[in-house]
């Protein structure tokens, strides 16, 4: 019995020092941010490759889930006919949940694998030391301008997919559910108000810094060579993904539950 | 840098130092003093602590106790602009030469220059082309990518790098290892001359008898996290120690046991 309190106790006491270490990696890149040397060259090369090279696995998912849900919501809603309500529920939908949500788990594992692998690879071959002897400070220099990238970037790229999961929708409301497409227009524009958007932006900036921050931390913390990098690489990955989902939840409830 | 030079402090005195992970202990109380200008190599066998006390020293590790005194001043525990401040005076060879692949050549030779120091890149590219002439590399090198190169240019590269901002201390980890006998040759020769070049204190670390005896002023051999013999280096095979006798000589058969498992 007292073995296997023993053991909860063991693993409770090992996520609490794993979210302790997390913390403070954050809170010194964060702070690292408070004084120059500033390193404007490697943020914008994150903007680049987190924003633009993302556009097309964003845009194709995003394109397609707008599609589905005009589908899905129309079937379902015929039902109890409320097929009227489908440029409504897509606009909606996209824009607060389906557009930041969907972006977020691409771009994490798109980029926050990417991070954690270069990272963790710059850790196992002594690069990341090589820095701090060369008088540059790793989080300054590495972990700060993708965390600074993933929060900026995200936000219009789910801007991006908020545009193209409508225009998904729009696709098949006219082409395939015969939805005369002013009306459809008119319907998607007029239930749909500024916090709609803005809430989802918000939730975007947070998932592109989960994102970053996941990739960062857990590259940051490889060892062991190539396992240990490919290790990095996989919790970069799920750790990201459970972390936008049940932050998403909070938000949601932050913005919307009265 | 004007004042006259105090010969009583040694450059860098490291005393008692400590260092353990969970519950295996790699630096034991550790003792160790290299003057200023001098070549100290440090021998031993894998797994002995030798990175660890390098690290320990350049700051990248935390001693768990011991002091490590740079110009005589205390560096254990020092706060982060003192440190970065100390970092400044440190050049380091690492083993695997950890040149930053997404950077050219001469980019990674004037890193420390221009990220370190703020110098203009203009500048630093005529810097880091002029260190590179001196490892003997042609300014064409400075443009490629460091995965273009063999093993023994980015040795090369990695060298010009560490010596880049002229730093007062060198280390050197294992600056042979993986190399052929003529390139490690190659290496050495270069150490011995940017170390005298620049007047700098170097700490060695390695395994290679051949270029330990090349470099060093002096050997200091570690053995279960102490310092078990020193002296100069024509002195080592009259050491009269049959642990340092059983090392130099490569024998199986001795007092050391190899560990089995990595520091």
């Amino acid at each position: 019995m007292t073995d296997f309190l023993a053991s909860i106790g063991a693993a409770f006491l090992t996520f609490l020092a794993a979210a302790g270490r997390l913390a403070l990696f954050t809170g010194r890149a964060l702070a690292a941010g408070a004084s120059p040397p500033y390193y404007p060259r490697m943020i914008a090369r994150q903007i680049v490759f987190v924003g633009y090279y993302s556009l097309p696995v964003v845009g194709l998912t995003a394109l397609f889930t707008g599609m589905v849900l005009a589908l899905q919501s129309y079937t379902g809603f015929a039902r109890f006919n409320a097929e009227g309500a489908v440029a409504t529920v897509v606009v909606l939908s996209v824009t607060r949940e389906l557009g930041p949500v969907i972006a977020a788990l691409m771009v994490a594992g798109r980029v926050g694998a990417a991070m954690a692998a270069e990272i963790g690879t710059m850790r196992v071959t002594e690069q990341i030391d090589a820095l701090t002897t060369l008088s540059t400070d790793p989080l300054r220099y590495l972990v700060l301008p993708r965390l600074l990238a993933g929060a900026l970037t995200l936000p219009a790229l789910v801007l991006v997919a908020d545009i193209i999961g409508v225009f998904g929708g729009f696709l098949v409301g006219t082409y395939k559910l015969s939805f005369n497409p002013v009306a459809y227009l008119t319907q998607t524009e007029q239930y749909l108000a500024t916090t709609d958007v803005v809430s989802g932006l918000v939730k975007a900036a947070v998932f592109g810094f989960l994102v970053a921050l996941m990739g960062c931390y857990q590259g940051y913390h490889s060892r062991g060579g190539a396992e240990g990098v490919g290790q990095a690489t996989t919790y970069a990955v799920v750790s990201a993904s459970i972390l936008i989902l049940l932050s998403d939840y909070f938000l949601t409830q932050a913005f919307f539950a009265r | 840098m004007s004042d006259a030079p105090v010969p009583k402090i040694p450059k860098i005195a490291v005393a008692g130092l400590k260092k353990s992970f969970g519950s295996k202990s790699v630096l034991d109380g550790l003792d160790i003093a290299c003057d200023a200008g001098e070549s100290l190599v440090i021998i031993g066998g894998s797994g002995t602590g030798k990175s660890v006390l390098i690290k320990c020293i350049l700051g990248l590790l935390r001693p768990d106790a011991g002091s490590i005194r740079i110009d005589g001043e205390e560096t254990v525990g020092i706060g982060n602009a003192a440190r970065a401040r100390l970092m400044l005076k440190f050049g380091m060879l690492f083993q695997g030469s950890a040149l930053f692949d997404s950077l050219s050549v001469w980019e990674n030779v004037a890193f420390g220059l221009i990220q370190g120091r703020g110098m203009p890149r203009q500048q630093a590219h005529q810097i880091a082309l002029e260190k590179l002439a001196s490892v003997g590399l042609g300014p064409e090198v400075g443009s490629l990518g460091p995965a273009e190169l063999s093993g023994g240019m980015q040795k090369r590269v990695a060298l010009a790098r560490a010596i880049a901002a002229e730093p007062e201390i060198l280390f050197f980890d294992e600056p042979t290892t993986g190399l052929d006998p003529i390139m490690a040759d190659v290496i050495n020769r270069l150490i011995g001359e940017r170390v005298r070049g620049l007047g700098a204190t170097a700490i060695s670390i390695t395994h290679d008898m051949t270029s330990a005896r090349k470099i060093a002023d002096r050997i200091a051999m570690l053995h279960k996290g102490r310092i078990i013999w020193q002296g100069p280096t024509a002195e080592i095979d009259r050491a009269d120690n049959p642990f340092v006798d059983q090392f130099i000589n490569g024998r199986a058969e001795g007092p050391i046991q190899m560990e089995v498992r990595a520091a």
